[in-house]
């Protein structure tokens, strides 16, 4: 089981994740938005909006912080494992509360304002509870270290040195299973929330507009070189028939 | 010098009758999709009036456009690059869809199939956006025709601006008692700015400007719903698609004039007050030109950038630049051109917005003309027409905010250009000799006074539209590029995908190659408007040439016959 939890899953989520991404990308550029619903609603999504999305953006560096970086370089730079862990706590507490504020704010404003509901898919519902369940379980693990104190799980030599493992290609099982269970399932629910990326609306954030920053304001461009021919565009999971035959389906 | 080519509009307001005929058909054509009911890539305002949406012009509040910094450079007047990312998560200033109005459709439902009783039944409003019972309280031109001014007259910004500049209530400027009041009309597309703030706030920089002809797009491949650029445009020409989550916005209709048709808007405009040419304009100076420190200047400065087709310099400079012969030629004889710069009656709308708008005015003389002829004046008689431009000063006052940031002595002398060519014209048309004094008073000569009469009042459908088409060479590359507004159902638009409406690659525009088109144009019998056969009880205007009725405008007769099918066919 671990060996299939620690040592396969991950692997499949990157190949779901990797692929998925660039299979849409091909595919589905017209579908690559953010969907923004503020034209419906946006009292609440002043509120909201920003405090999830820089509260995750804080949650994404920590995650950085604590999972790439190993504890003998911060160590060397003279962290020590409490201090570390205290910051941790603090900010990592801090930007996940904002995060889970912004997004119960968030939700709560899609499911009472008609219209917003009205625009939710299937799709977006699942990706809701994927990405609630991880916030939840994310702030879990962290409210246990708090209760815990001094005592407290320190998942950098854990959960860390897996999470390095599995991109060097040599899984190191063993050190995830001995994480204990809050960390296991928090990290299955975001293995699952990234194998799902690329089909949500959450691709937006590969599109971020940080080249906004450098570009010129004026952008000419010419007529499209590159396409020719009358044949229309098709999905890419659209079967190969004649016209007729779509429109009779 | 960078001599670039850009399509543009003139539109003489003194022909404009209200009739939105450019609005219908141009949403026909491209906007009668879910998802954009509520867009108007054209519409017609009665001004006085608060435009669509409501105030956009009030910029304090809105932020669209440029302003200057306390440098002197141009900077977004919603803010620096990092700023706008910053707000990136709730856009701060954007429109709500209570400023534009809740679309809707009726329960046509009911008016079929309510049971036998003593009422009629009734076909009640339906909010297209949630479904549910709606009450209509504002629309696109819900003040038309100056309609309840008499109450919310003051929330034009122009009227606010103008009224704040004089003290007491007593003397407000503008009044909207019924014989004190002036109206005009104002019909309002994309202005395809040479200085476009909507691309200068997109993140993505999915907007971009053709190099051949100028026309703002939207790439819809690229855009990925930040919104930046409904914010930007001070126009407030850009629209939320609420369905695909993408900005859309006048196309200028770019598969028509790449093939040399007029735009839908101008095609189907009954007054034919639209005119459509080239500029020339020199790219290397739009900046400069746009950071004007002076508001009041910017009318010229805009003048300064077109470029005059017949200079030997500019002819040159535009061969080396890549502009074909053809398309100089038709620079040569742009009604634009001739309307803007060389006779100065066409007007750019609020260039203290900084973005140099390409789609120019011709000020309506007519509220001057219909107050002297209801105080039984000759209208006609120069000296009444040039005293009554100044002593009226309310509607020059009013023109001036639109359309030189302020500047009457502008817009009078467009007015008394106006009001001289009527003049001498009542002359040479009575048969009488023309009064050379009379264009010597306002700086032309006979013959550009009769050459301007022509082209402003009878001027021909080859004389209005003056498209060069793009080459027949190159035309395989007129297909499809990034910009497509699909149309729902239309050839190549596939159900909503797996991630939520209107996922999935675009839908293509149902541009057809040159030569189809043009056999088209030029045949005299109907042919079939969509390229993929029928569009299944929609209409397709946007290839219509106005043979014949286009597909789906009627039911199909050989389907019909029974009454059955026909009410299931209204259904749809």
């Amino acid at each position: 089981m671990s060996t299939f939890l620690w040592g396969v899953l991950p692997y499949l989520c990157i190949a779901s994740l990797v692929g998925g991404t660039i299979w849409r990308y091909r595919y589905d550029k017209f579908g690559w938005t953010t969907r923004s619903s503020q034209l419906y609603e946006s009292r609440l999504l002043r509120i909201g909006s920003p405090l999830f999305h820089f509260g995750i953006l804080l949650v994404f560096f920590g995650h950085i912080g604590g999972l790439v970086i190993p504890e003998s370089w911060t160590e060397v730079v003279g962290v020590s494992e409490g201090l570390y862990h205290f910051n941790a706590l603090l900010f990592g507490g801090i930007a996940g509360v904002c995060t889970l504020v912004g997004i119960i704010i968030l939700v709560y404003r899609r499911r009472t304002t008609g219209p917003v509901f009205m625009a939710t898919t299937k799709n977006d519902k699942l990706m809701y509870v994927l990405l609630v369940a991880a916030i939840v379980l994310g702030l879990w693990t962290t409210l246990v270290s708090v209760g815990a104190g001094s005592e407290a799980h320190n998942y950098r030599e854990t959960v860390s040195p897996w999470f390095r493992s599995v991109f060097l290609l040599r899984p190191d099982v063993a050190a995830m299973a001995a994480a204990p269970i809050q960390f296991h399932i928090h990290a299955i629910v975001g293995m699952l929330l990234f194998a799902l990326w690329p089909f949500t609306r959450l691709v937006h954030a590969f599109t971020a507009p940080l080249h906004y920053l450098f570009r010129p304001y004026i952008v000419y461009r010419s007529r499209d070189r590159q396409v020719s021919g009358a044949r229309q565009a098709r999905p890419g999971w659209s079967g190969i028939g004649t016209a007729d035959r779509d429109r009779q389906r | 010098m960078r001599v670039m080519a850009q399509m543009g509009m003139v539109m003489n307001l003194d022909k404009c009758i209200g009739c939105h005929t450019c609005s219908v058909t141009c949403k026909q054509a491209w906007t009668n999709r879910a998802g954009t009911e509520y867009v108007w890539f054209n519409n017609v305002e009665t001004r006085p009036g608060q435009g669509y949406p409501r105030r956009y012009e009030d910029q304090d509040t809105w932020k669209g456009g440029w302003t200057l910094t306390n440098r002197g450079n141009l900077k977004l007047k919603a803010g620096g690059r990092v700023q706008k990312l910053l707000g990136i998560f709730a856009s701060p200033v954007q429109p709500k869809l209570a400023d534009y109005y809740e679309p809707w459709t009726y329960d046509y439902q009911t008016l079929i199939e309510a049971p036998l009783g003593d009422d009629f039944p009734v076909a009640r409003p339906k909010s297209l956006i949630t479904g549910e019972n709606t009450k209509i309280t504002w629309s696109a031109n819900w003040d038309d025709n100056l309609g309840g001014t008499s109450e919310m007259g003051h929330l034009d910004p122009i009227v606010a601006k103008l009224n704040a500049s004089v003290r007491r209530e007593s003397e407000e400027k503008v009044r909207f008692e019924l014989e004190k009041t002036f109206m005009f009309y104002l019909p309002r597309i994309c202005e395809h700015c040479l200085n476009p703030s909507c691309m200068a706030s997109c993140p993505s920089g999915a907007i971009y400007k053709r190099e051949e002809d100028g026309i703002v797009l939207v790439d819809q491949d690229r855009c990925r719903g930040w919104r930046q650029c409904i914010t930007g445009c001070p126009y407030k020409k850009i629209y939320f698609n609420h369905k695909s989550g993408k900005a859309e916005k006048c196309t200028f209709c770019y598969p028509r004039i790449e093939v040399g048709l007029p735009t839908v808007c101008s095609e189907t405009c009954v007054g034919r007050l639209r005119y459509l040419g080239l500029f020339l304009y020199d790219a290397d100076r739009v900046t400069a030109a746009a950071a004007t420190p002076d508001e009041a200047d910017l009318y010229e400065a805009q003048l300064d950038l077109i470029l005059d087709p017949r200079d030997p310099e500019v002819i040159s400079a535009a061969r080396r630049d890549g502009i074909p012969d053809d398309w100089m030629d038709a620079a040569r004889r742009s009604p634009v051109y001739a309307l803007a710069k060389t006779y100065r009656v066409a007007l750019p709308l609020h260039p203290e917005y900084r973005t140099m708008p390409m789609v120019w005015y011709v000020p309506p003389l007519s509220p001057i003309v219909d107050v002297l002829s209801s105080q039984g004046h000759d209208a006609e008689d120069r000296d009444v027409l040039f005293g009554a431009i100044e002593a009226l000063r309310i509607p020059v006052d009013y023109l001036a905010e639109l359309f030189t940031a302020g500047r009457t002595d502008i817009v009078t002398g467009v007015l008394q250009k106006l009001a001289a060519m009527r003049a001498y014209m009542r002359d040479v048309s009575l048969g009488r000799e023309g009064d050379p004094s009379i264009p010597e008073a306002v700086g032309m000569s006979e013959e550009s006074l009769y050459e301007m009469y022509r082209l402003m009042a009878i001027a021909k459908y080859a004389d209005r539209y003056v498209i060069p088409t793009a080459h027949v060479e190159r035309a395989h590359e007129l297909e499809e590029i990034g910009c497509s507004l699909d149309f729902e159902e239309g050839p190549g638009m596939y159900e909503s995908g797996p991630f939520g409406e209107a996922s999935g690659r675009p839908a293509p525009v149902a541009v057809e190659t040159f030569h189809a088109l043009r056999e088209r144009q030029t045949s005299d019998t109907p042919t079939s408007t969509t390229a993929g056969g029928e569009l299944r009880g929609r209409v397709n205007l946007l290839n219509w040439d106005g043979n014949g009725a286009p597909d789906g405008l009627f039911p199909d007769a050989s389907a019909g016959g029974n009454a059955t099918t026909e009410a299931t066919e209204g259904q749809r």
